[in-house]
């Protein structure tokens, strides 16, 4: 066997380094020196971020006959789950580095990047053994994560509610896998590709395809399958919680994209696009109307992203290069502005222990620079015009629209629709901040510390930038075409 | 044996039962690979490995639910499903 295909992957054994640098940091280093590990993890994590972003890695590369294949767009989307990851990392420190967590602070790290490390594997994988491998490496460790915090109780119930639907789910993606296997005789993307020719419309095609999106679903927190979504995000941390809706969604929806489109991309418009429809309809619709009612502000966010989730989806049922580009783009803009949401809680979290919606009436009076980070995430998260949640949602319904059938028409105009309804409950929240003035507020005036504020401007910045700049859009839109990704079409 | 493991996951009460109606679950699938290699692609051996993980993989996701499980135990004395109803709605 030939070993220099290692080098190949080389943003995968660059965030390798990084691990065994933390690894070995962590295990080494004098008492003296762990308090740093927060700050040390955050610096070469940065640093590697940087240099992914310095397009070291974007070389078009295929290694292990085909199994691992990477590229502009993969490197590309692996950068933006970096800069997502950074972020986390900056906005953790504090959480990371108070008394009940000290103990274990390094294997907090450790594990994110083992999950960040599975993540890529799932997104470059062209083998089905590889991408099961990612996608279990990527959920497993964050079972772990979300047990976190020993004393509390929560936390365990929602560890286990989540390791019992991850590997559920797993379990009915990998039946779905088998039946595959039985049709196309090889796991491999492409052979299986031109293994199905012959077999469009048999039945247990269309129960493979069923159970892939299935087991997926699971994982992005789709409809029918979402219920684990709420009871996890409220009772993991909340450092776990922001990594958990970003960057796992976003890793996961890119794997889907490319599952969908590379494995059963010709069974398009016979097979699976009115599933998806059906998940999207209902995801969009059901997240946000129970939105409404959640009255503690992590389930709020919870099903808010649930309902992303069916926006993401939109990029993947366009079937286009407008739409694998749009579907980056609002990845990109949803970690800016869910981060600098969960920013917010976080840090009032720490300070005060509150995450009850009602706690937050009023916070303006005492805290004006946190309820303006705020505002703008929620206005991005809705989607009000100057801010960068207002263009992804623009280019993903153009996307999908490119399709230009009556049933795609629907489809948005249901989505647009279900975009008033989350400006309701979004300015819920705002309303409780602003105008609800007449009683004392619950939390005090504090100074959050450091690491927190830097993590609210760089998402805050994020949020105002990339609604102004264009060039970010057309930059991925031209990366996608020149792949020619969906060249198949 | 897949549908007897969904039974197993539904109706359970003891998240112990619940975790061996999963391994259930992921046997069946290894099964299905397995019998699909053996009678429709006898040339090949595809299949044989993804079993080979996936039971690698069943393990360590069995070992982790195994120590969550442990976890709520010693917090709540109980591993009835029933009781882990503090988060609802």
């Amino acid at each position: 066997m030939d070993y220099t295909q290692f080098l190949a992957m080389k943003q995968e054994i660059g965030l390798l380094v990084v691990f065994l640098l933390v690894f070995l940091y962590d295990t080494f280093m004098p008492k003296k020196a762990l308090n740093g590990t927060a700050a040390f993890t955050c610096t070469i994590f940065a640093i590697f971020t940087a240099l992914g972003f310095c397009c070291l890695f974007s070389s078009d590369v295929t290694a292990f006959s085909g199994m691992y294949s990477t590229g502009a767009v993969m490197s590309a989307i692996k950068n933006i789950l970096n800069l997502g990851v950074l972020i986390v990392l900056i906005q953790s420190c504090k959480w990371a580095n108070s008394e009940f967590q000290i103990m274990r602070r390094g294997e907090f790290y450790e594990l994110l990047l083992v999950t960040l490390f599975g993540m890529y594997l799932m997104i470059s994988a062209r083998h089905f053994l590889l991408f099961i491998i990612g996608l279990e490496s990527a959920s497993l460790p964050l079972a772990a994560m979300v047990a976190f915090d020993k004393n509390r109780y929560e936390s365990h119930e929602a560890a286990i509610k989540y390791i019992l639907t991850a590997v559920f789910s797993s379990a009915v993606f990998m039946l779905g896998l088998s039946f595959v296997y039985g049709l196309s005789g090889s796991l491999y993307f492409d052979q299986i590709v031109s293994g199905l020719g012959n077999s469009a419309n048999s039945a247990m095609l269309i129960v493979a395809i069923a159970f892939v999106i299935a087991g997926i679903g699971f994982k992005l927190s789709l409809v029918p399958f979402h219920l684990w979504t709420a009871d996890v995000y409220q009772g993991a941390p909340t450092s776990v919680t922001s990594y958990l809706s970003v960057i796992s969604k976003g890793a996961t929806a890119f794997a889907f994209l490319v599952v969908m489109s590379q494995v059963f991309g010709q069974f398009y418009d016979k097979v699976w696009m009115w599933m998806l429809y059906a998940l999207i309809i209902l995801t969009i619709t059901v997240g946000n109307l129970f939105a409404i009612r959640q009255r503690n502000m992590k389930r709020f966010l919870a099903f808010s992203s649930i309902s992303q989730a069916g926006y993401i989806m939109l990029g993947v049922i366009a079937m286009n290069e407008v739409g694998v580009a749009s579907l980056m783009y609002y990845v990109l803009v949803y970690i800016f502005s869910n981060l600098a949401a969960f920013g917010v809680i976080g840090a009032i979290e720490n300070a005060t222990g509150k995450v009850s919606m009602d706690d937050y009436n009023g916070l303006y009076k005492t805290n004006p620079r946190l309820s303006f980070a705020m505002m703008l995430a929620m206005f991005s998260l809705a989607g009000i015009p100057p801010f960068a949640g207002f263009f992804s949602k623009f280019f993903i319904f153009t996307g999908a629209l490119h399709q230009e059938s009556v049933a795609m028409y629907i489809l948005v105009l249901i989505a647009l629709i279900n975009t008033i309804i989350s400006l309701y409950y979004y300015l819920l929240v705002v309303k409780a901040m602003f105008i609800k003035t007449e009683e004392e507020c619950q939390i005090a005036n504090f100074r959050s510390s450091c690491s927190e504020r830097l993590g609210l401007w760089i998402t805050v910045g994020g949020i105002i930038l990339l609604g102004i700049a264009s060039c970010c859009y057309s930059y991925l839109l031209n990366l996608t075409q020149a792949s020619g990704m969906m060249s198949m079409f | 044996m897949f549908c007897c493991g969904v039974y197993g996951f539904i109706t359970r009460k003891n998240m112990i039962a619940i975790l061996i109606s999963l391994e259930l679950m992921l046997n069946a699938v290894d099964i299905n690979f397995v019998v699909f290699n053996r009678f429709l692609f006898p040339g090949q051996m595809e299949g044989m490995f993804f079993t080979l993980f996936a039971i690698a993989i069943a393990a360590a996701e069995t070992a982790l639910a195994i120590a969550i499980i442990i976890n709520i135990f010693r917090s709540n004395k109980d591993i009835d499903v029933r009781e882990i109803n503090k988060m609802k709605f």
